[in-house]
C-alpha cells in the first residue's frame, strides 16, 4: 500500500517535472540554421577582385566569432560563421547567397559587403524571409522596413551625413561658394543627393561640381578646376587614395577653402598622413567610430580592449586600419542581437530583436553615440559628431548630431 | 575534330530534361539551388559557344566577349524595365542588338589580325562598364545602381517551381542555339568560315568573300553571347556595371580553351567546367586549410590557377579534345 502510494506520488511528481520541462522545450524555437548547439551565419566578402582591400573586414569578423566560440558561444551555442568570396561581383553574390540559404541553411546573412552586391540579393532575401542584417554599405536604401522588412543597415548612411555637412556650411560660412568633388558611382551620388537636400533652396551655392572615376590616376585637374571656380568651400566626396591627392593638390595650389571631407576617408593613417599633416589642418569631417591611430583614445577602455583583442586574435594585422574597428563594433552588435534572442532563434524573432535596440552602447562608437532601432527605424547608427583636424588628430566639437532624414 | 556521337547526344538531352522532375524523389539532391547552378552553367555554355564560333571556327580572337554579354543583358533589362516587355521576347531583341554591335565592331576589326585584334577587343571589354555608367545613358541603364528585375514566371500554369522553369527555359534556348550552330557549321557558309581560319589566302583566292564572312561571323558570335547575357539578366534578376568586369571576358576564354577550341560540345563542357571549378575552388582551398590542416592560405584563385595549369598539361586540346584522344588510343589498343 505504502509503496503504491509512493509510486503514485512519484509518478505525479515526475509528470509535473516532465510537463514543466515540456514548457521549457516549447520555449525553444528554431528556424533553419539554429539548434541547441549551433547558430549558422552566412556572409559574402570581396576577398579577391577590385574591392579586395575590404576583405580584412570579413577576416576580422571571422576572428571575432572564433573568439566568441572560445568564450563558450552565444547562450551556449557555437556560432558557425561561413564567409565566401564574391569578388564584388553581383551575379556571384546571388549564387553564393543562394548556396548559403538553400544548401548551408544559415539562420541569416550578416555584413554582406557592397552596395551592388547587396542590391542583387535584396529582393531574394525578403522573398525568402531570411534576415539580411547589418549590411556593410552606407547607401540609404537599407532602412526601409515597410518594403524590405528583412534587411537592415548599420552605419550612418551617406545621405544623412551629407545633410549634416550642408547644414553646417549654411550656418557657419558666409557667402558660401561651394565646390564639390565626387566619385562617380552610387556612393558618391548618395552623398551628393543628401548634400543637395541639405542645402535646400541654397543649392545654387554650389558653383562647381566635378567627378572622377576610381580608375583615374589622379584628381589634379579636378582640383585645379575647383580652385579656378572661386569656391571657398570644398566638399570632398572621395575614397582615401583620392582624398589624399586632393588635399595635397589643394595645398600645392595654395587653395584654402573650408574643407569638408566625407567620413569614408577620415582615417588619419590612410588619408591624412599620406596627404601631409600640415596640409590637413582645419579639415572638417563627421565621425561615429574611434580612429585607432588617434592618440586621444589611447587611454580609452574600449580601445585598450580592442587593441589587446587584435593582438591575440588578429596577430600581424595593421592596427591603424579603421576597418578592424568597424568589424569589431558591428560584430559586437550582432552578438548582442543573438544574445537577446535567447532560445527563440527564429528568423522572425531575430529581426524583432534587431529592430528593438534601445540606446545600446557598442564599444568603439564615439562617446554619446548609441544604437537605436525600432520596427519603423532600421538605421542602427544614426548619429555623428563633427570633428576638425588639429595637430595630429581629430578634435571633436559641437554636439552629437542625429539624422533628420530617414 | 569529329562531331559529337549522335546517340550519346540524345541520351544526354533526355537526361537533362528528366532530371529536374526527380525533385519530389530526391529533394536534397535535385534542389532549387542546384538547378539554378546548372542554369548558370548553361548560360556560360551559350556564351562560350558564341566565342567558339568566332575564335574556334573562324580564327579571330576576342578578349572582349564580356562586352557583348553586357550589351545583351542590358538590352533585356532595359526592355523589361522600361517597356515591360515579357522576358522571353527580350532574347531575339538582345540577339539583334548584339548582332548589329558585333557586325559594326567586326568592320574595323577586319584590319586587325591576331594580337592586335585581341587588344582591340580587350579595350572594348574595358570600355563597356564605363559606358554603362555614362551620365547621358543613366536614365536608361540606371548608372552604377543598375536595374533590379523580376524573375521569369512559370507560364501556362505549369506545375514547376521558378528554378525548374528557369532551368528548362535556359536548356531549350541552348538546344535551339546549339542545333542552329551545328547546322550552320555543316553548311557552305560554315565551311567558308573554317576555310578562312585554316588558310586565309587560299580561301580568298577560291572566291570566298572573306570580309563579309568575317564581319558576319563576328555579328553572329556577338548575338550568341548577347543571348546568354539576356538569359543571365533574367536568371540573376539584376544587372549592374560591376557584373561585367574584364574578368568575365577572360572567363569565357578560359571556358573556350578548357572545353576545346573548335568544338561545339567543347563549348558546353567549357561553360560547365568554369562554373563548377569556380565554385569548388573556394571549397577546395577551405578544405586544404581546415580539414587537411595545412597552413597554406591559398586563395580560391590560386587553386583555380593550379587546376588550370594541370589541366592544360594533361589535355592541351581541351577536355573534349583530350577525351577524343583517349578514346582513339583505347580503340587502337583494342584493334
Amino acid at each position: 500500500m505504502k509503496t503504491n502510494r509512493r509510486t503514485f506520488l512519484g509518478g505525479v511528481s515526475t509528470a509535473a517535472v516532465l510537463s514543466a520541462s515540456g514548457v521549457a522545450f516549447a520555449q525553444k524555437k528554431y528556424d533553419d540554421g539554429a539548434t541547441d548547439k549551433e547558430i549558422k551565419i552566412g556572409n559574402t566578402n570581396p576577398y579577391s577582385g577590385p574591392a579586395s582591400s575590404y576583405g580584412v573586414i570579413g577576416k576580422c569578423i571571422a576572428a571575432y566569432w572564433k573568439c566568441v566560440n572560445d568564450r563558450g558561444g552565444v547562450n551556449g551555442r557555437m556560432v558557425k560563421f561561413i564567409t565566401l568570396d564574391d569578388g564584388y561581383s553581383p551575379p556571384k553574390t546571388v549564387e553564393l547567397v543562394r548556396q548559403l540559404v538553400e544548401q548551408e541553411k544559415v539562420l541569416c546573412v550578416f555584413q554582406t559587403l557592397g552596395t551592388p552586391t547587396n542590391t542583387a540579393i535584396h529582393k531574394y532575401m525578403n522573398q525568402k524571409k531570411v534576415p539580411q542584417l547589418y549590411v556593410a554599405t552606407g547607401a540609404s536604401k537599407w532602412g526601409k522596413p515597410k518594403e524590405f522588412p528583412w534587411t537592415m543597415g548599420f552605419q550612418p548612411d551617406y545621405h544623412t551625413e551629407a545633410v549634416i555637412y550642408a547644414k553646417h556650411i549654411l550656418a557657419n560660412v558666409k557667402d558660401a561658394k561651394i565646390g564639390v568633388l565626387m566619385q562617380n558611382d552610387d556612393y558618391g551620388k548618395d552623398y551628393w543627393e543628401g548634400f543637395k537636400d541639405g542645402l535646400g533652396k541654397d543649392a545654387n551655392k554650389v558653383v562647381k561640381h566635378v567627378t572622377y572615376e576610381t580608375t583615374d590616376p589622379t584628381v589634379d585637374s579636378q582640383i585645379i578646376q575647383l580652385k579656378d571656380s572661386g569656391a571657398n568651400v570644398f566638399f570632398n566626396i572621395t575614397i582615401p587614395k583620392f582624398a589624399a591627392q586632393a588635399i595635397r593638390k589643394a595645398a600645392d595650389l595654395g587653395w584654402k577653402p573650408a574643407h569638408y571631407l566625407n567620413n569614408v576617408s577620415s582615417s588619419v593613417a590612410s588619408t591624412l598622413k599620406p596627404a601631409g599633416l600640415d596640409n590637413s589642418q582645419g579639415i572638417i569631417t563627421a565621425l561615429y567610430l574611434m580612429d585607432p591611430t588617434d592618440k586621444q583614445w589611447d587611454s580609452n577602455a574600449d580601445m585598450k580592449t580592442w587593441s589587446a583583442w587584435m593582438d591575440k586574435w588578429m596577430p600581424g594585422a595593421n592596427k591603424s586600419d579603421g576597418s578592424y574597428v568597424y568589424a569589431y563594433a558591428v560584430s559586437y552588435l550582432m552578438e548582442q542581437t543573438l544574445k537577446k534572442c535567447g532560445d527563440n532563434l527564429t528568423r522572425e524573432n531575430l529581426m524583432r530583436q534587431a529592430a528593438s535596440s534601445q540606446k545600446l552602447r557598442v564599444p568603439l562608437l564615439l562617446p554619446g553615440i548609441t544604437v537605436n532601432t525600432s520596427p519603423t527605424d532600421f538605421y542602427p547608427v544614426q548619429s555623428v559628431q563633427l570633428a576638425k583636424f588639429k595637430g595630429e588628430t581629430w578634435e571633436l566639437f559641437g554636439d552629437v548630431m542625429s539624422a533628420e532624414s530617414t | 575534330m569529329p562531331a559529337f556521337p549522335k546517340k550519346l547526344l540524345w541520351v544526354l538531352l533526355a537526361l537533362a530534361f528528366l532530371v529536374p522532375l526527380l525533385h519530389p524523389l530526391f529533394p536534397d539532391v535535385v534542389s532549387g539551388y542546384r538547378l539554378f547552378l546548372v542554369s548558370t552553367m548553361i548560360i556560360a555554355a551559350i556564351a562560350v559557344l558564341g566565342l567558339n564560333l568566332l575564335t574556334g571556327f573562324n580564327g579571330q580572337i576576342s578578349l572582349g566577349h564580356g562586352a557583348f554579354y553586357a550589351v545583351g543583358a542590358y538590352t533585356a533589362a532595359v526592355l523589361m524595365d522600361h517597356l515591360n516587355m515579357p522576358y522571353w521576347a527580350t532574347l531575339p531583341c538582345a540577339a539583334v542588338v548584339c548582332f548589329i554591335v558585333g557586325y559594326l565592331f567586326g568592320l574595323p576589326a577586319l584590319r586587325l589580325e591576331g594580337h592586335y585584334l585581341a587588344l582591340a577587343t580587350f579595350a572594348l571589354a574595358l570600355a563597356v562598364p564605363q559606358i554603362l555608367k555614362y551620365r547621358w545613358l543613366e536614365g536608361l541603364t540606371g548608372g552604377v545602381q543598375g536595374i533590379v528585375l523580376n524573375k521569369p514566371e512559370v507560364p501556362f500554369g505549369l506545375p514547376l517551381s521558378e528554378d525548374q522553369w528557369l532551368y528548362y527555359y535556359c536548356l531549350i534556348v541552348m538546344v535551339v542555339l546549339y542545333w542552329a550552330a551545328a547546322n550552320m557549321l555543316d553548311s557552305r557558309s560554315g565551311r567558308a568560315m573554317m576555310a578562312i581560319r585554316d588558310q586565309y589566302m587560299a580561301a580568298d583566292t577560291m572566291g570566298i568573300d572573306t570580309a563579309l564572312y568575317k564581319t558576319v561571323t563576328f555579328g553572329i558570335s556577338a548575338a550568341y553571347t548577347g543571348i546568354a547575357g539576356a538569359l543571365s539578366a533574367s536568371a540573376i534578376a539584376f544587372v549592374a556595371p560591376d557584373s561585367f568586369t574584364i574578368f568575365l571576358s577572360i572567363k569565357f576564354l578560359i571556358g573556350l580553351v578548357v572545353g576545346g577550341v573548335g568544338s561545339l560540345a567543347g563549348s558546353v563542357v567549357g561553360g560547365i567546367f568554369y562554373v563548377l571549378v569556380d565554385n569548388s575552388a573556394q571549397a577546395l582551398s577551405l578544405f586544404v586549410k581546415n580539414d587537411l590542416g595545412l597552413q597554406f592560405d591559398l586563395s580560391a584563385y590560386t587553386v583555380f590557377g593550379i587546376l588550370l595549369i594541370v589541366l592544360m598539361y594533361l589535355m592541351p586540346m581541351g577536355i573534349v579534345g583530350g577525351v577524343y584522344l583517349l578514346m582513339r588510343r583505347l580503340r587502337a589498343l583494342r584493334g
